[in-house]
């Protein structure tokens, strides 16, 4: 939950604003991590497979003259491919990246919707400002430094990057909760169906640790738990969870 | 009823909801992407939207720091977005960008267009005279191996096929045009003088270095070679830099907006300008290497080249190549009717 995060507010006509939590430096690094692998690696993957196909044998080296179908098929698609995967999938996808998709982050404009393709191309034109003078320097000391983590292509086209949480996980949580809300109040429901989500992913002293502390306070007052084995455990919080069944 | 009780009794209330936002999410999804043009479905978001902002405001109120209130949040945005954006279409928005909002940019950059060429032609008439006067100067503006060419009385483009083949020329040459146009651009930033430097460097070496090869009786030979790709290419210099131009003077004086938001607007209004900047010179790249050293294009072919070439840039310029305008809902109205 993103509370402590500074947030984008939009107002609405239905009165109750459109709250986006804006991500900050370590999210938008991340994201840039990710996508800068991706596009190193489809660049590498399609020099090489492209020039040992052109040479018809395990060598990557160039010819030795300017050759037009060399330089076309093999190091013209390659520099493509790196330089133009950002604005391209960008506009494609609306702003979205595989690398801010993994972040959880999205690019939105000012009053919360995708971003048209003009603020988008800009967004990535100030690229030469922002990775200057190495590395991003300008663009991440912006980041830190501004109230709303913006870098100078956001300035100029007027975009922000906000949180974006995978809404098929959340709406999973809120459907399991919402089924076995009865006996348990809103947020103890939505405490034990995210535990038992995410059950498989922690360690079994985390888990056990967490189930004990649930139980404790839900349903189990004054018993015993520091025995219980972790599938027993998950039983009881299961059973503690049981969706109410409706009187026939 | 104690307050616990009844928050408990709300918030159950409340988590019963969840296949109504859920629904709301999947028609939000399909209209945001295009997948439907159901009249009905986009009657109902309006209905979706009110009740996700109905249960938003009751989930902030009883459950703030809840996994449900951050759905109801991400849902409640993205409905707000697609009811007020519409759906995204590539192809629609690509041909209102060309068709009217470059346009409408380019008549906006009128001034700073003007500006701009000025300062590009004094800056070449300054160099041509510099090196007139001083040719000696000519080693700031060009490479030893350019000056050495033209001592020996030839173009330094002259054979140029003979080593680099057009396809690979022409992708060096236009890939270079336009990060030296981006840049022009980008560099307004620093409140305008970058473009103002790039400007005026270019002017002055164009004006130096037809002193110099004018000084030993090449300056045609070098029109010939220019003239086919130079018409868009300079062109597109002085746009390129009036956009620059556009955003320093955003942030030399904001106005009453601010000087983020005064850069912000000048630079999504001019940035736009820059995508035709590309696209024409991506045609200027590929005359300069199939065109331009190719001996066997004779000169009034080239002008014709040229000159036609900037009359095409200039029907993109001002949205003339989609054709007419379709009549806008305000002309519509004030069109007189026929019986």
């Amino acid at each position: 939950m993103n509370e402590a995060a500074p947030g984008l507010s939009v107002d609405s006509a239905t009165g109750i604003d459109v709250s986006l939590p804006l991500a900050g430096a370590g999210a938008r690094s991340y994201a840039f991590v990710i996508d800068w692998h991706i596009r190193l690696l489809l660049a590498l993957a399609w020099y090489t497979s492209a020039a040992l196909l052109y040479n018809g044998r395990l060598s990557l080296t160039p010819p030795l003259t300017n050759e037009a179908r060399w330089f076309g098929a093999v190091v013209a698609p390659a520099l493509a491919i790196y330089f133009l995967y950002h604005p391209l999938l960008e506009v494609l996808l609306r702003g979205d990246t595989p690398g801010k998709r993994t972040a959880g982050v999205r690019v939105v404009s000012r009053d919360g919707g995708a971003p048209g393709i003009g603020a988008l191309l800009v967004r990535n034109v100030f690229r030469l400002v922002d990775s200057l003078p190495l590395f991003y320097g300008l663009g991440l000391s912006l980041v830190v430094l501004t109230r709303e983590n913006v870098r100078c292509g956001d300035m100029a086209a007027g975009t922000l990057l906000v949180y974006s949480h995978a809404a098929s996980d959340l709406a999973l949580t809120t459907q399991q909760a919402a089924r076995r809300v009865g006996t348990l109040d809103a947020s103890g429901a939505e405490l034990v169906a995210e535990l038992l989500q995410r059950w498989p992913t922690l360690t079994a002293e985390a888990r056990a640790a967490l189930a004990r502390q649930l139980l404790t306070r839900y349903g189990t007052v004054g018993a015993d738990l520091s025995g219980v084995e972790d599938s027993a455990l998950r039983a009881r919080l299961e059973r503690l969870a049981q969706p109410e069944t409706v009187p026939t | 009823m104690s307050t616990s009780a009844r928050q408990h009794a709300l918030s159950t209330a409340l988590l019963r909801r969840v296949p109504l936002w859920q629904q709301a999410e999947a028609r939000t999804e399909r209209l945001a992407r295009g997948r439907t043009d159901d009249a009905a479905d986009a009657v109902r978001l309006a209905d979706d939207y009110r009740l996700l902002a109905h249960d938003l405001a009751r989930a902030r109120a009883l459950m703030p720091r809840s996994r449900t209130r951050e759905y109801l949040e991400s849902v409640y945005a993205r409905t707000h977005a697609t009811l007020n954006h519409g759906a995204w279409r590539l192809g629609s928005t690509l041909r209102q960008l060309f068709r009217d909002d470059i346009p409408a940019a380019i008549v906006w950059l009128g001034p700073y267009l003007l500006w701009t060429t000025v300062i590009f032609v004094l800056a070449a008439l300054g160099g041509y005279a510099l090196v007139h006067r001083f040719p000696e100067l000519i080693a700031l503006f060009a490479s030893p191996d350019l000056i050495a060419s033209v001592e020996h009385g030839k173009l330094w483009t002259e054979g140029l096929l003979n080593v680099v083949p057009s396809s690979v020329l022409s992708v060096q040459i236009l890939a270079n045009n336009i990060v030296v146009s981006l840049f022009a651009y980008c560099a307004g930033f620093l409140f305008g003088l970058g473009t103002l430097y790039i400007l005026g460097l270019n002017g002055l070496m164009l004006g130096a270095v037809f002193a110099f090869v004018n000084e030993h009786s090449l300056g045609g030979d070098l029109f010939s070679f220019i003239v086919a790709h130079g018409c868009v290419e300079l062109s597109v210099m002085c746009l390129s830099g009036a956009a620059g131009a556009a955003v320093g003077e955003a942030l030399v004086r904001p106005g009453e907006l601010g000087r983020i938001a005064s850069f912000r607007s000048a630079a999504l209004r001019s940035g736009q300008v820059l995508i035709a900047c590309a696209v024409l010179l991506v045609g200027a790249g590929f005359i300069e290497g199939y065109v331009s050293p190719n001996a066997s294009f004779a000169l009034p072919a080239r002008i014709a080249i040229g000159v036609s070439y900037w009359l095409f840039m200039l029907a993109l310029l001002s949205g003339r190549l989609w054709g007419p305008r379709p009549p806008t809902a305000t002309t519509a109205l004030n069109t007189p009717q026929t019986a």
